[in-house]
């Protein structure tokens, strides 16, 4: 998976959290809690999602890693390499 | 529709078997089944729901725990349930307390608090800011040595009646007490302060039928009068349950029976090492309740008074005085029509905290007697508020701790779960035995109707998680 395809991944399990979510404003490097309406609840919606979609395991302790969209990428890139 | 044990035809094997049909429970069954697991779901009484009941009598439908949650709840029934179900969700506008310290009615949201407290109680703006800002940083890894008592005292000393605007209504959401963590105090009252009550329309029985049609569309077993004798345990791993004593097989049981059941009753602690057991053993479960239950008759109304009231008579807010087995103070939620359009009756739940010792040590003769003062006190009591009502009444029954204790089996007949610590005991305890989890009203702050869905999401990543990694 490319990187543009894993930030399009995670882009859409979002909209599927909030369908409202606004992703014109969205700066890529700052966290995606303080530009979206995320809680810790959406980003264990994204974890279940991945593990879901793509059999990632992402152990709790490595949750900060998808802080940002740029952290989420730099995170996935290596685990979704041959997805 | 769920059908009896007795009458199903079960297969041997099943991925996830749930004990029990609690909001956490029905939870992560939905979330399982979405994972694509096959999940049976067993409850031991007859109807779903566990502590999220109702019961009918003489045409009322009475509501056990729908009293109010935070709006939380409209995004979480979104996500983990269905828009139908979110879209019944409504706000409970009028909000009242009244005590010998104070009267008001309050939208019990941020906004309304502020200006109450400081055109009320003369609390300056800067220190209602920096209260709310406090409590809404506020999170469960944070330091829990700082009481919400001293948290009080910090930030509104020697104010008993702001203490007692701002504790009373969590005491009887949660069980919790000035003694907690100061930060369990701040999560569930955050979650309230966000925009108010609210409440399901339709009652209960409307959500709780909701959600067993979406958990059979997932295709969710789903059993009652099912009581799971034990988790049969084998070489520290999971290898089914045992009802009735047939052994139905599965990769990871979750226990909805109570942390203290499950690991006492169903798990059986020698499946755990001495470290956790010595935990275990020290886990308080919170206070029970007592309710009384009034029914208005068909062709009589009653005034709207509000939907939630925070009575008491005693002086000051006190914590044991809540729990007290002749409290003078009490809740009322009142049922107008529109709780459930279309069935237009009024009922009335008055309810107190209560202790499980002070009633299971009676006669049958003092039981019945004591019962009977308990209605007689919220009649009392009700009364101030709406004069004569007991005379519209055709109905009139109450629910002590033992009543608890028997539909639901929680240890003691606790309404609201555990003390913190029992929080760490639930989410460690798949890791002494493999597929054994725990969800339930934990650690104060994973309670409540919107804490126990939350956390039923919560519990159900860990079991996904462990379910692909046996696979």
């Amino acid at each position: 998976m490319t990187r543009d395809a894993i930030k399009d991944l995670i882009l859409e399990i979002i909209e599927d959290i909030d369908e409202d979510a606004d992703f014109d404003t969205l700066e890529s490097d700052k966290p995606l809690r303080d530009q979206l309406d995320l809680d810790s609840m959406d980003f264990l919606d994204i974890v279940m999602e991945l593990r879901k979609r793509h059999k990632l395991q992402i152990p709790e302790e490595d949750y900060p890693e998808l802080a940002t969209l740029d952290s989420c990428v730099n995170y996935l890139d290596p685990l979704l390499k041959d997805a | 529709m769920p059908v009896s044990f007795s009458k199903a035809s079960l297969e041997n094997k099943y991925d996830v078997i749930i004990i029990g049909s609690g909001l956490g429970g029905l939870t992560s069954a939905n979330r399982l089944a979405y994972c694509g697991y096959k999940v049976l779901l067993l409850e031991y009484h007859t109807q779903l729901g566990g502590l999220a009941t109702w019961f009918k009598r003489k045409g009322h439908i009475f509501d056990v725990s729908l009293h109010g949650f935070p709006y939380g709840m409209v995004k979480t029934c979104k996500k983990y349930w269905n828009k139908e179900i979110m879209n019944s969700i409504v706000q409970l506008k009028k909000i009242v307390f009244d005590n010998p310290q104070f009267h008001l009615e309050t939208t019990f949201d941020r906004l309304d608090f502020t200006e109450k407290l400081n055109k009320q109680f003369k609390i300056p703006a800067s220190t209602i800011d920096a209260f709310f800002s406090r409590v809404a940083g506020m999170n469960f890894y944070d330091d829990q040595s700082m009481t919400t008592r001293e948290l009080f005292e910090e930030f509104f000393p020697g104010r008993s009646d702001v203490h007692r605007l701002l504790m009373e209504p969590i005491s009887y959401a949660n069980g919790s007490t000035l003694d907690d963590p100061a930060i369990t105090y701040g999560i569930v009252f955050s979650n309230f302060m966000n925009k108010g009550v609210f409440t399901f329309e339709g009652g209960t029985d409307k959500l709780i039928g909701m959600m067993t049609d979406e958990l059979e569309k997932n295709g969710v077993t789903i059993c009652t009068s099912a009581k799971v004798d034990r988790v049969v345990i084998d070489s520290g791993i999971v290898r089914g349950v045992e009802v009735q004593g047939k052994t139905i097989e599965c990769g990871s049981v979750v226990s909805n029976s109570g942390i203290t059941n499950t690991i006492y009753n169903l798990a059986g602690k020698d499946a755990f090492s001495d470290e956790f057991m010595a935990k275990a053993d020290k886990i308080r479960v919170n206070n029970s309740s007592c309710q009384v239950y009034m029914g208005i008759k068909k062709e009589d109304k009653i005034d709207d008074i509000g939907d939630l009231l925070f009575t008491s008579t005693a002086p000051e807010f006190d914590s044991s005085e809540l729990c007290d087995f002749t409290t003078r103070s009490k809740t009322f939620s009142v049922y107008y029509p529109k709780t459930r359009p279309g069935h237009d009756r009024y009922t009335i739940v008055a309810s107190m905290n209560s202790n499980f010792a002070d009633w299971d040590n009676l006669s049958e003769e003092e039981y019945k007697k004591e019962k009977q003062n308990l209605i007689d006190r919220a009649l009392v009591d009700l009364d101030r508020y709406l004069p004569g009502a007991k005379e519209k009444m055709d109905w009139v029954e109450a629910a002590t701790p033992k009543t608890f204790n028997r539909y639901t089996l929680h240890t003691q007949g606790t309404s609201f779960g555990t003390k913190f610590e029992g929080l760490d005991i639930s989410r460690k305890i798949f890791k002494e035995v493999s597929g054994l989890f725990h969800v339930g009203s934990v650690g104060i702050i994973m309670s409540g109707w919107l804490g126990a869905i939350n956390y039923g999401v919560i519990v159900s990543n860990d079991v996904d998680a462990y379910m692909r990694s046996i696979a």
